[in-house]
């Protein structure tokens, strides 16, 4: 399959924690603040739940990019569950880093539930970053694509 | 001779009902291979061996032997008993199903020479044992050097090379799983790569994208608790430098969380257990060293 440079949108998948960021998308879309359709939601309980292998998953079935939504340090639902998922992904992050996967491909960013606009805002932002730096072709598997 | 001291107090222990097994070294296939191996009877321990090709570290074999019947003596190298002491901290061994002697080690070798865990030795200090066997010369301490300099070495490089480096490296791997099963904290019941329901189990990597995830996966999971024992890449039939992917989380770890050795003293929470209000945010990954 050949890549239209000028039509190419990417596939980015967001992991949104069920109490802040979640509804903090709701909020978004009943604000009718918009943000790109690229942008799959997929809900967890909480930030500490996306595993690693999730992320690696994604990257896997097609994924450019991956984000994880989660409330603000302190705020988490589960009172620690964000504390242990930043130490996790930003491990995470260092190797992908490590192993020669580009910047930027991934991300966490903590959004409340009253931050329709911050997720608006991040998603935008997010999908212009993957945008630039175009398919993910160095952690995928060629045979989902 | 620490060997033939060893062996004189394994018989010993085995004769006065102490301990029912021994678990220690014997000659394996090739001349610089001794492999691990279960001595029950004065007439097996005709086959113990210890000396240069001991390398191999013990620490993992005792996980099955934990449930057997009696205590059994295990021998452990100064590195070894740090893997052991962490198996107890996660509460995988019980330290009383053991006699543990701590053995010399003058560094320990294969055919290419000393091992790589070895010139990076953690020092001559047993983290626990019920008796040591040793002599001077195994007292010495072996010369300092830098562990972590490959890894900085691959941090300065650009983002393409250090892709290049590791497809090359990984690329080769056969998923013959040797370094997961040697590795004294990879002790799951259940393997993350053994559950049929992965897609990964128990079968070669068939892309590019398995052979990293095999990879990024299972060094993951020893983060925090790998103690840097260097087994893994020296079981690696490929000579993968696994050791490397290990060595970047605990160097990640140091900067980011605080010094921290793995089976080190006491029981306390690994940096991956443990979390403080303060830490940084995983976006600094991408602002850190080299695009
Ligand atoms: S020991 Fe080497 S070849 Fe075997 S699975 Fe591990 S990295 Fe791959
Ligand atoms: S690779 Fe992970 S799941 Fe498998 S034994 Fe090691 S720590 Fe456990
Ligand atoms: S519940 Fe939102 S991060 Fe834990």
């Amino acid at each position: 399959m050949s890549v239209n440079e000028k039509t190419w949108k990417p596939k980015i998948v967001a992991f949104c924690c069920n109490w802040c960021s979640y509804a903090g998308a709701d909020l978004a879309g009943s604000g009718r603040l918009a943000y790109p359709a690229e942008i799959k939601i997929i809900r967890v309980p909480c930030s500490c739940r996306v595993n690693p292998m999730f992320i690696l998953r994604a990257f896997e079935r097609g994924a450019d990019g991956v984000i994880i939504c989660g409330c603000h340090p302190g705020d988490c639902h589960y009172t620690s569950g964000n504390y242990y998922a930043r130490r996790r992904m930003t491990m995470l992050f260092s190797m992908l880093d490590f192993l020669g996967i580009e910047r930027g491909r991934t991300r966490v960013e903590w959004v409340s539930a009253a931050e329709g606009q911050k997720f608006a805002n991040t998603m935008n932002e997010f999908a212009k970053t993957i945008t630039e730096l175009g398919e993910n072709r160095k952690l995928g598997d060629l045979r989902c694509k | 001779m620490i060997a033939n001291e060893l062996k004189k107090r394994a018989l010993e222990l085995l004769a006065d009902g102490t301990v029912k097994r021994v678990l220690g070294w014997q000659k394996g296939e090739f001349e610089h291979d001794w492999s691990p191996a279960l001595f029950e009877t004065a007439e097996e321990m005709k086959g113990f061996v210890y000396g240069k090709y001991a390398g191999a570290n013990l620490s993992k074999y005792c996980l099955k032997l934990n449930k057997e019947e009696g205590k059994t003596l295990v021998m452990l190298k100064p590195c070894d008993t740090y893997s052991f002491n962490q198996l107890l901290h996660e509460h995988r061994l019980n330290r009383e199903n053991f006699y543990i002697i701590g053995v010399g080690c003058k560094g320990m070798e294969d055919q290419n020479g000393l091992l790589m865990k070895c010139t990076c030795c953690k020092g001559k200090v047993f983290e626990l044992s019920d008796e040591v066997i040793d002599d001077e010369e195994s007292r010495q301490p072996m010369p300092e050097v830098d562990r972590f300099e490959q890894v900085a070495k691959l941090e300065q490089m650009t983002h393409q090379e250090r892709f290049e480096f590791w497809r090359n490296e990984l690329s080769r791997c056969i998923r013959c799983n040797a370094c997961r099963n040697v590795c004294p904290a990879c002790t799951c019941v259940k393997c993350v790569f053994d559950n049929p329901g992965s897609g990964i189990a128990s079968k070669a990597n068939v892309t590019d994208f398995e052979e990293n995830m095999f990879h990024i996966i299972r060094a993951y999971h020893v983060a925090g608790r790998c103690t840097d024992c260097g087994e893994c890449s020296r079981v690696c039939p490929q000579n993968i430098p696994l050791h490397l992917l290990n060595r970047k989380f605990i160097k990640d770890m140091n900067e980011l969380y605080g010094e921290y050795q793995a089976g080190e003293g006491a029981e306390e929470r690994t940096p991956m257990t443990s979390y403080t209000l303060e830490d940084v945010e995983p976006g600094i990954v991408h602002e850190r060293g080299n695009e």
